[in-house]
Parts: C-alpha cells; sequence; structure tokens
C-alpha cells in the first residue's frame, strides 16, 4: 500500500528573523538611548513612552478594525511599538503628553494606515508625526531640557539646545569661540545629545552587527552630512560648524542608524540605498545650516522617502548575464 | 589543485549529508515491478516501442526518443511488459506515460553490447552512441546529454565543466559517486570531453567534501590527463547552480538570453561524466542511477545505486522503511525539491535524492506576514534580483516592470524565501507568475494564429468575389458588345 504524504511547494525549509523578532531587536538596540537620555534628561522619556505605546497600538488596533483585518499578527508584530518608541525619543521630554498623544496617533493613522498599514507606507511613519508636531507646535517641540540640571530639579530649566544655540548665535553675528563656550556646548557635540548620539551609535553598531541593518543607509547619511560640513567648516570655520559637531549633535545617529533606516520607506537596491541615505544627510546639514528649524533629520527623511520610487527606477542592480544598464 | 571562491550570494546551509555518507554505496535490490517514465523530468516523452505482453531483457530498448528533451528508454530489468498507462510521476507534470515492467528476477541481458574503443571512435559517432543509451542529465533537469554535447561542439565550446558542487542540504549521491568511483569519473571527463571537443575540463567541488576531492586528486593522478582539472569550491548554495557554477569556476557569466556554448563552455554532472565511463566500459545503455536516502523519516539513510522505475516506496524500504513520522516526501533537497503525493511515484533520471522528511527536518512557515521591504532576499539572490522589487511588480500586474526585475532570470533556488522575515512564499510566487505568462504568451500567439487565418479567409474571399466581379463584367461588355454589333 502507497504512502500518501502532504504536498508543499519548495523550498521545505526557511530560517531567518521573523518580522516580530525583526522589531524587538530594533527595540532592544534602542535601549542605550532611552537610558541616556533620562540620565541626561531626567526621566520625562519615560512617560512619554507610557503615552506613545498605548496609544500607538490603540491606533493600529482601531485602523485594523476599520480595515477589517485581523488585528492580532499585527499588533504582535511590534512594527508599532518601533514608531511609538522613535517618536517619543525623538521629541523633547517635556512635551505635554496631549501632543505626544497627537503625534502618535498621526503616526500611526496617517503615516502608516491610510496607505494600506505594515510596508505599505511610503513615509517613515515616526517622522510624519515629527513632522506634524513640530511645524504645528514649533515651541513645544524645540524645549529641551539643560541637560544634567542641577539638584534634580529638571523640571524648572529649559533651554537652547546646541543646533539652536548654534543658529542663534550665528544669526547674532557672534564668532564660534563666543558661541561655543555656552552651557549647550559639550566636548564633541551638543552637551546633551553628544551622549545620546553615542548611545545610539552603539545600538546602532549592534543592529549592523546582527545583521538587521545593512550599512548602506547610515554610512550614506553620515558621509551626507560629514562631506559638506567638513568642506564648509575648512572654508569657514567662522561660519560653520565642525563635522564632528554635527555627527554628535541633534538626532543625527539616531536618524542614520533608526531612522533613515526603516526599509519600508527606503530605497531598494544597495546603490539606492547610498543615494537615498547621501540625500538625508545633505538635506539635514542644509536645513541645520541654512534652514529655519534647527535640526533637519525628519525633514531629510521625508524628502528622501519622496524621492525614493524615483531612486529605485534608476538603481536597479545588475542582474546575472546581462549587460550593465 | 586550484582554489576559487564561488560567486558571492547565496546561503551557508547546514549540509545535513552526514548519515548516508556514513554507509557504504551499494546497489539497492532489483524490484518486483518497474515503473519506467518514458518522460525523465524533462518535458518531452519517449514513443513506447512495446505492447504488453513482451518479453524484455535488461538493457532491451522500450522507448524511442520522439522530443528534442526526450531520451530513449531500456529496461533495467528483465521480465514482461505488463501495460504502458500513465503513472504519477516525480517531475514537474505531476504524471505521465510510463510502461510497466514485471520483474521475472533471471535478470537476463539484452544481448550485444561491447565496450566502445571512444578513443578511436569520431565524435559524431560517440555522441549518437550517448543518444541511444539514453544518458540524461543525472544533476536534476534530465535534459539528454547527447543534445547538450552536440551544442557545445557546434559552438566549439573549450572549456567542459564537470558540476560535483552538490550544494543542495541532504543530498549527497555525487559525493558517494566521487569517493567511491573517481576513475570512472575522470574516465567519463575524457569522453565527454572526446564527444563535445573541449580542450579543456575543471572537476568543480563544494570545500565540504575533502575526501571526494582527494579520491579525484588520486584518480586524476592515475589518469595524468593534463587536460583534467579539479576545482574546490566555497559551500555556499546555490554554488552548483548552473550559471553560478560557471562563474565562480572560469569568471565568466553566461548571457541571459543565451546558454553556456554561446561564450564557449560546456557544464556536465559528473553523474552524467560517470554514465558515459560505464557507456563505453560495458556498451550497455544507462539503466541504473545513484539515489540519496535520507531524512529523519527513514531508519538508515544510505546512497543507492538503483534500477530506473524502482517505486520509491521500494528504495525507503531498501534502506530499513520507514520511521517516526515521516511528513513530507521531497524528490531532491530541501530547497528545490518537489514534495510528492505519494511514495508509489518512480525513480527517474531526474531524481538524485529522496528526503522522507519529518517535522524536525522541516520549518513550520507560520503566517505570512506584508512585504516590509528589508531587502534580506536581494543580498542572497544568487543572479541578483530584487525580489522584494519583482513581488510587488508581479502584484501590481506590471508587465513592464516584471520583466525589468528579471522574472525570467529567476533560477527558483529559494534562497528568498529562506531568509524572508515576512513568511512569503516568493519562490512559489515567481513560478507562479512564469506559468501564468507562458499561458497568456501561448494564448496570444494563438489569437495571432487565429486572426492570421481569418485575415487570409477574407483575402480569399475577397479574391473569389474579384474574380466574380471581373468574370461579371467581362460577360456584361461581351452581351453589351453583342447588342451594339
Amino acid at each position: 500500500m502507497a504512502m500518501r504524504f502532504e504536498t508543499s511547494p519548495a523550498p521545505h525549509v526557511i530560517a531567518g528573523f521573523s518580522v516580530p523578532r525583526v522589531m524587538f531587536q530594533v527595540l532592544l538596540a534602542l535601549l542605550p538611548v532611552v537610558l541616556v537620555q533620562v540620565a541626561v534628561f531626567g526621566p520625562g522619556l519615560l512617560l512619554q513612552m507610557l503615552v506613545a505605546g498605548p496609544v500607538a497600538l490603540a491606533c493600529e488596533a482601531l485602523a485594523l478594525r476599520a480595515r477589517g483585518r485581523d488585528a492580532a499578527p499585527f499588533l504582535r508584530d511590534g512594527s508599532v511599538l518601533v514608531t511609538a518608541a522613535l517618536l517619543a525619543v525623538a521629541v523633547p521630554p517635556l512635551l505635554p503628553w496631549w501632543l505626544m498623544a497627537l503625534g502618535t496617533a498621526i503616526a500611526v493613522l496617517l503615516g502608516k494606515h491610510v496607505f494600506g498599514g505594515l510596508g505599505s507606507n511610503p513615509f517613515n511613519p515616526a517622522m510624519v508625526g515629527y513632522a506634524a508636531l513640530l511645524v504645528s507646535f514649533p515651541l513645544e517641540m524645540t524645549r529641551w531640557p539643560v541637560p544634567f540640571a542641577p539638584g534634580g530639579d529638571w523640571d524648572a530649566y529649559t533651554g537652547a539646545t546646541a543646533l539652536d544655540a548654534l543658529r542663534t548665535g550665528l544669526g547674532q553675528r557672534l564668532t564660534m569661540q563666543e558661541i561655543f563656550v555656552g552651557p549647550a556646548f559639550g566636548s564633541i557635540g551638543g552637551q546633551g545629545a553628544q551622549w545620546i548620539n553615542l548611545a545610539a551609535l552603539a545600538g546602532g553598531l549592534y543592529l549592523l552587527g546582527r545583521g538587521l541593518v545593512r550599512w548602506h543607509i547610515p554610512v550614506a547619511v553620515l558621509a551626507g552630512i560629514t562631506l559638506p560640513a567638513f568642506a564648509m567648516h575648512a572654508i569657514d570655520p567662522g561660519a560653520y560648524a565642525s563635522a564632528t559637531f554635527q555627527l554628535f549633535s541633534g538626532a543625527t545617529m539616531l536618524g542614520a542608524f533608526f531612522i533613515a533606516t526603516d526599509p519600508v520607506s527606503a530605497a531598494t537596491s544597495d546603490r539606492g540605498c547610498l543615494v537615498y541615505g547621501a540625500g538625508i544627510g545633505a538635506i539635514t546639514w542644509a536645513i541645520r545650516t541654512w534652514g529655519g528649524y534647527p535640526d533637519g533629520i525628519a525633514f531629510g527623511v521625508l524628502l528622501m522617502n519622496v524621492a525614493a520610487p524615483l531612486i529605485d527606477r534608476y538603481t536597479i542592480p545588475r542582474i546575472h548575464g546581462h549587460e550593465r544598464r | 589543485m586550484t582554489a576559487r571562491s564561488t560567486f558571492p550570494p547565496g546561503l551557508e546551509l547546514e549540509a545535513r549529508k552526514a548519515a548516508p555518507m556514513r554507509q557504504p554505496l551499494r546497489v539497492a535490490p532489483a524490484p518486483p515491478w518497474v515503473v519506467l517514465a518514458l518522460d525523465q523530468g524533462s518535458g518531452d516523452a519517449a514513443l513506447p516501442l512495446l505492447t504488453p505482453g513482451a518479453r524484455v531483457r535488461i538493457g532491451t530498448p522500450v522507448g524511442r526518443a520522439a522530443g528534442e528533451a526526450a531520451v530513449d528508454v531500456h529496461s533495467p530489468v528483465a521480465g514482461v511488459v505488463r501495460s504502458v498507462e500513465s503513472r504519477p510521476l516525480p517531475g514537474p507534470t505531476g504524471a505521465g506515460p510510463c510502461i510497466v515492467i514485471e520483474n521475472d528476477g533471471s535478470e537476463e541481458l539484452e544481448t550485444g553490447f561491447a565496450p566502445i574503443d571512444w578513443a578511436t571512435l569520431a565524435p559524431q559517432d560517440l555522441l549518437a552512441r550517448i543518444r541511444s543509451a539514453g544518458i540524461a542529465g543525472l544533476g536534476g533537469a534530465a535534459f539528454p546529454a547527447h543534445a547538450k554535447l552536440a551544442a557545445a561542439r557546434e559552438r566549439s565550446a573549450t572549456h567542459l565543466v564537470l558540476n560535483g558542487a552538490e550544494c543542495e542540504p541532504w543530498i549527497c549521491c555525487d559525493d558517494a559517486l566521487m569517493r567511491e568511483r573517481a576513475a570512472d569519473v575522470l574516465l567519463g571527463a575524457q569522453v565527454l570531453l572526446h564527444a563535445c571537443g573541449a580542450a579543456k575540463c575543471t572537476i568543480a567541488v563544494e570545500d565540504d567534501k575533502p575526501e571526494a576531492i582527494a579520491a579525484i586528486a588520486v584518480a586524476l593522478a592515475a589518469a595524468a590527463d593534463p587536460r583534467i582539472e579539479v576545482a574546490t569550491l566555497r559551500a555556499i548554495y546555490p554554488a552548483g547552480a548552473e550559471r553560478q557554477l560557471l562563474a565562480a569556476v572560469t569568471g565568466l557569466e553566461v548571457p541571459y538570453d543565451a546558454l553556456p556554448p554561446a561564450i564557449g563552455l560546456m557544464c556536465q554532472n559528473v553523474g552524467t561524466a560517470a554514465a558515459a565511463a560505464r557507456l563505453v566500459r560495458t556498451g550497455q545503455p544507462i539503466t541504473t542511477r545513484i539515489v540519496t536516502v535520507t531524512g529523519s523519516g527513514v531508519r538508515q539513510p544510505a546512497n543507492l545505486e538503483a534500477r530506473l522505475g524502482t517505486p520509491i516506496g521500494d528504495l525507503v524500504a531498501a534502506c530499513g522503511g520507514y520511521e517516526s513520522e515521516p511528513l513530507r516526501l521531497i524528490a531532491g533537497g530541501s530547497m528545490t525539491g518537489r514534495a510528492l503525493a505519494t511514495d508509489a511515484v518512480p525513480l527517474t533520471q531526474a531524481v538524485n535524492c529522496v528526503v522522507v522528511a519529518t517535522a524536525a527536518d522541516l520549518a513550520a512557515r507560520g503566517r505570512e506576514m506584508p512585504c516590509i521591504r528589508c531587502g534580506d532576499c536581494a543580498t542572497v539572490c544568487p543572479p541578483g534580483l530584487l525580489p522584494q522589487s519583482l513581488l510587488r511588480a508581479i502584484a501590481a500586474g506590471d508587465d513592464d516592470q516584471v520583466a525589468r526585475h528579471g522574472l525570467a532570470d529567476c533560477i527558483e533556488c529559494g534562497c528568498c524565501d529562506y531568509v524572508c522575515p515576512s513568511r512569503i512564499p516568493l519562490t512559489a510566487r515567481f513560478r507562479a507568475a512564469r506559468e501564468t505568462r507562458r499561458a497568456r504568451l501561448d494564448e496570444r500567439q494563438r489569437a495571432a494564429e487565429a486572426r492570421d487565418r481569418f485575415a487570409r479567409h477574407e483575402e480569399r474571399l475577397a479574391a473569389t468575389a474579384e474574380a466574380d466581379r471581373q468574370a461579371f463584367e467581362a460577360a456584361r461588355s461581351r452581351a453589351r458588345g453583342e447588342r451594339e454589333g
């Protein structure tokens, strides 16, 4: 008697990370940033995360129900928590809770689900939420606590960030030396931001090491900031901050490793990722240097999100056996 | 011996070849019945030569190649033809015409076989002998060996590459062959060189088979043929895929729209070479092949030299039978093998391995999630496609983008599936898209032919009408002339 067996198309084995594992690894890599930000700016971030997480999950469930989808696997995939966490670490820790909730809702509903949910969003959802808050509430969104506020009385002090102080100082025709003695500046970047950038760099290297992020986008973003900063600083050090300062201020490392690397809204091929990342870096530097906002990561990412399909069109890799196109 | 690294993309996979390699290669018992596939799996069937009731001996021709991709078929047992009918087969068609022969156990050999003095034979005649021996490519594709060799001869190919990479998990029949019959592989290389006219032969083996490489090296020293060399490849799946292998060994890429002879290359499996060696040594047609029977669901995994047409269930029985809970029966390896619905299907020249897989050997796919475009698939794709973009283009029905993203260049190796975190069955999607495309092209061609027929029919009608009109005009003017005159 012949034995009967189940049939299934090849391949018969699979491995690799599942989507939830990818997302939880990203959250794990974000942990140093969270710890350092709490150490530098106080526990405000934890409150923001307590608001952002549940709001994000609620919005995801609501949107999935409205779209008639089974919510459970998507709530478990962790992607919405990554969006919430990235937005929470990007906003000032003293942001009113209802702004955090609003920004999260915008990120999940308008940044993700109106386009078809996981895998279909053309823009980085966290940056959609961030940009919406920044243009609507510029004051609240740029008021950061003074790092290492004395006596634990951290909520009494807010001040300009290094990038902000630099912009203001240059506007007042101060020299770099005069600007850089201010309290907002640290030894390599912004006084608080340099530590957060180092933490983000550590988390980013972890992602690279685990193969969860390929090197192309982070390296291109950092190069896109470094090259113009280095060149212009060399030409006119009185008017342009150094490359080191640019790399360790604002959200540079967070942007390069955690935000620009969102694969859904990024370019596709390796070459495309290099163009995409370089564009984000260059736009960020340009906005920081000449634009109306102190930092430019969010706008750099969103603008290059728009450009990603075009980049993809012109960066399809050569296929084995074909001539270079 | 030259060491070369493979083309970089691909996967480092757990080999899972240890268990059958602990057993010596052995001959499987002849089954009481053989079911001889007239189509080895390449898509063209041979025409049956005998009707039920006919007596056959080992080596008696029972099928004659008809199509371009068919090979002659010979009986692997002595006995009586019982039926000629469609039976389930391990190939992509799922079923096809077969000749069922009852083995009488006499093991009587057909007469008239004699060793071939191949070195003095004209290459054309040697090709004809390979053809009439019914040898198909034993690496899995089962394309007639003589046809490939003749194409290489026509295009004056200079470099023959013998594929002993055997990159896919579980499969180790070529490893067993190279270890135990290295001299046959060497002799086969010389025979194939003579047949296809190439000046040089490289035997390519993955570096995870040191015993096979050593055995080949010993045989090579004995043969003392300066035209033949061994190349070791890094064990990366799919190093043994034809185009990837040729690129790794020669540094040349076969153009997408051409076959290897177009750039002076020819690739044959080491098993095919050994079959050619056996042919010249004995003059007998191919009636057996080496097959790996393995997996956690079989008691004693081993490599068997088995008669073609042996039911797979008999092969499993020859290895101690089923054990624990066999879930899936795979013809081939775990990456590209075909899951069989039943073990009643027979061994063909295309089947290099049978995996009796239990749950432990398989991976539960889990729920398919949307593509997050992480790009893991693109980093492992051997031809260098962007599977995520190809998938999107197929879903969007954008034919132009589907073509640009190289649907036709997909080698269906399964690497993208293996790494996809969203558990998307990419390979199955691509295969389905190709089939739809092919069906649509056929449809279009049929429509074009119908249109053409209709147009010609209209032309004929118009021509007839014109002739009628002219005849009428002529008659009328004649009548008018008569009236006036």
